[in-house]
């Protein structure tokens, strides 16, 4: 959708331009990272060597963190962020933060099943915190459903487990969590099912419409199924190459559509009138809303 | 009770002159590229049925402001009187009220930015640093606001402790007042008139009220 250059006729609604790509990068390697480090507590009792992971998802989350912190206006006053844990989702991520760091070096250090679960569950969180941060933001209709949390923490327990199985680059006994992903994605696909159905009855933006509709097919097809069946074959069959395609591919569709959603879906509000105003002799008109795929009742 | 300002709009007088916005810019310096206060040119309807309207928004100061509840900072704050702040000291230019606010109320600009490029005498006397980078909006003139403590004005009222926007207005479309006491001109107008809010779906409860017609048979907000 083009964008008006006219302050004055940005009525419809507009591609927000203020959460960019590192914004996204946040949201892509934080949640990437909250999942792997839950998939490492699941895959705890399994006789490997899971230092490596959870020393990625810190890797992860961290770069997420480093990536929103070039993006905020004030750096050096970052530390502000824990100002508010009372209503902000925002400070919720953030003291999240330096738990799961300490909870993933603490883990690393004893690699004690106990320790794994405590930064798992925590890295569970820690994508929770991001899923809300978006639906607090009511000025954009795709992020707001309560359904978009459901997308996005489907989306990062995926993508860990996805990176898991990727592990079986070099180990290669992680092969049999394919199966385990692709019960994981056969939910993401629900979550992603659910959550667009949730768009079209409530009505979101053409745009949103646009970019979702874009992504829709290939998502499915190169997120859902083709992994899928991957994954199966490789726990089934125990091929650790298989699992690694399986697992990259889970991971890096669950990245593709958080940028989605961040930088191409995050339409604007926009205005409407419930009314057209009595003018002179003219008497009131119906209400409008533009640049909305299905209106709401005026 | 305690005081809670209000904007009422009379959309019936708007004539969309943008002598608001002009009013805006003077009294708060924006630099080019960012209004706290515009008007709207809608034109709806199929020839001959066809309707233009003026449209004025800015922050609508509401009840339950979204911007303040994700603001991680505390830097968006909600006074008693129902003005909704934003402490540049602390606020770390997140955007995160940004995607909050439904009104697309508030902007950030990371580099200074001036109407010819280089700076004219006036913009650099009135450049403020503390705006670059932190989020910023309509303050409803609150320093204006303020004085009314210390004059015993009335804001709404009296043009000296009334936004800058509503002093301008050349129709008459736009009033001030406290929405809480009945007998303010505001409350008067609302109360003869139909009007609606914006967006009032999403539980903001916003402080400024559109009126689309008068004469009115039960409310229609």
């Amino acid at each position: 959708m083009s964008e008006s250059r006219k302050i004055g006729d940005r009525m419809p609604p507009r591609q927000q331009r203020n959460w960019d790509a590192r914004a996204a990068a946040n949201f892509i390697c934080g949640g990437a990272g909250g999942g792997l480090l839950f998939a490492t507590a699941l895959a705890s009792g399994h006789g490997e060597d899971l230092r490596p992971l959870v020393a990625a998802a810190l890797a992860l989350v961290g770069i997420g963190l480093l990536a929103v912190w070039l993006e905020i206006g004030r750096p050096w006053r970052a530390l502000n962020v824990y100002l508010n844990a009372m209503t902000s989702w925002m400070t919720r991520e953030a003291m999240m933060a330096p738990l799961l760091f300490a909870s993933g070096a603490v883990a690393i250090l004893s690699n004690s099943p106990a320790a794994f679960w405590v930064a798992g569950l925590l890295g569970l969180v820690y994508v929770y915190c991001q899923a809300r941060m978006l639906q607090a933001n009511k000025g954009i209709p795709a992020w707001r459903h309560a359904s978009c949390v459901g997308m996005i923490v489907a989306t990062g327990v995926a993508e860990g487990v996805g990176l898991l199985c990727a592990g079986a680059l070099v180990s290669p006994g992680l092969a049999i969590f394919g199966v385990f992903l692709a019960a994981l994605l056969a939910v993401r696909f629900l979550a992603w099912w659910k959550y667009l159905a949730c768009l079209r009855t409530t009505g979101v933006p053409v745009g949103t419409s646009r970019a979702f509709d874009a992504v829709d097919a290939r998502f499915v097809w190169l997120g859902h199924v083709v992994p899928a069946v991957l994954g199966v074959a490789a726990g089934l069959a125990g091929l650790p190459l298989l699992a690694v395609l399986a697992g990259v591919l889970a991971a890096a569709t669950g990245g593709w559509f958080k940028y989605t959603l961040v930088c191409r879906a995050a339409f604007t509000q926009g205005f409407a009138l419930p009314r057209t105003p009595s003018r002179g002799a003219g008497s009131a008109g119906p209400g409008v809303q533009p640049g909305w795929n299905r209106a709401r009742p005026l | 009770m305690s005081k809670r300002y209000a904007m009422v709009i009379d959309l019936r007088r708007c004539v969309g002159c943008q002598t608001c916005t002009a009013a805006c810019k003077s009294a708060n310096a924006t630099p080019p590229g960012v209004q706290w206060r515009r008007v709207l040119d809608i034109e709806t309807g199929k020839f001959p049925d066809v309707h233009r309207t003026f449209l004025p928004v800015a922050c609508m100061h509401c009840a339950n402001p979204p911007c303040m509840h994700v603001c991680p900072t505390t830097a968006t704050k909600q006074r008693e009187d129902g003005l909704v702040t934003i402490d540049y000291d602390l606020c770390i230019g997140c955007s995160n009220c940004i995607m909050a606010c439904p009104y697309d109320a508030r902007s950030i600009e990371h580099t200074p930015r001036y109407a010819y490029g280089e700076p004219m005498q006036s913009e650099t006397a009135r450049f403020d640093p503390e705006r670059l980078s932190v989020a910023t909006k309509c303050t409803f003139c609150i320093e204006r606001i303020d004085l009314a403590a210390d004059t015993g004005q009335t804001p709404g009222v009296d043009p000296e402790v009334t936004p800058a926007c509503v002093n301008s207005c050349i129709s008459g479309a736009m009033l001030f007042g406290d929405v809480n006491d009945p007998q303010s001109n505001v409350s008067m107008l609302l109360a003869d008139t139909k009007h609606f809010r914006m967006h009032e779906e999403l539980g903001t409860d916003p402080s400024v009220y559109y009126i689309w017609d008068g004469a009115k048979n039960g409310a229609e907000t």
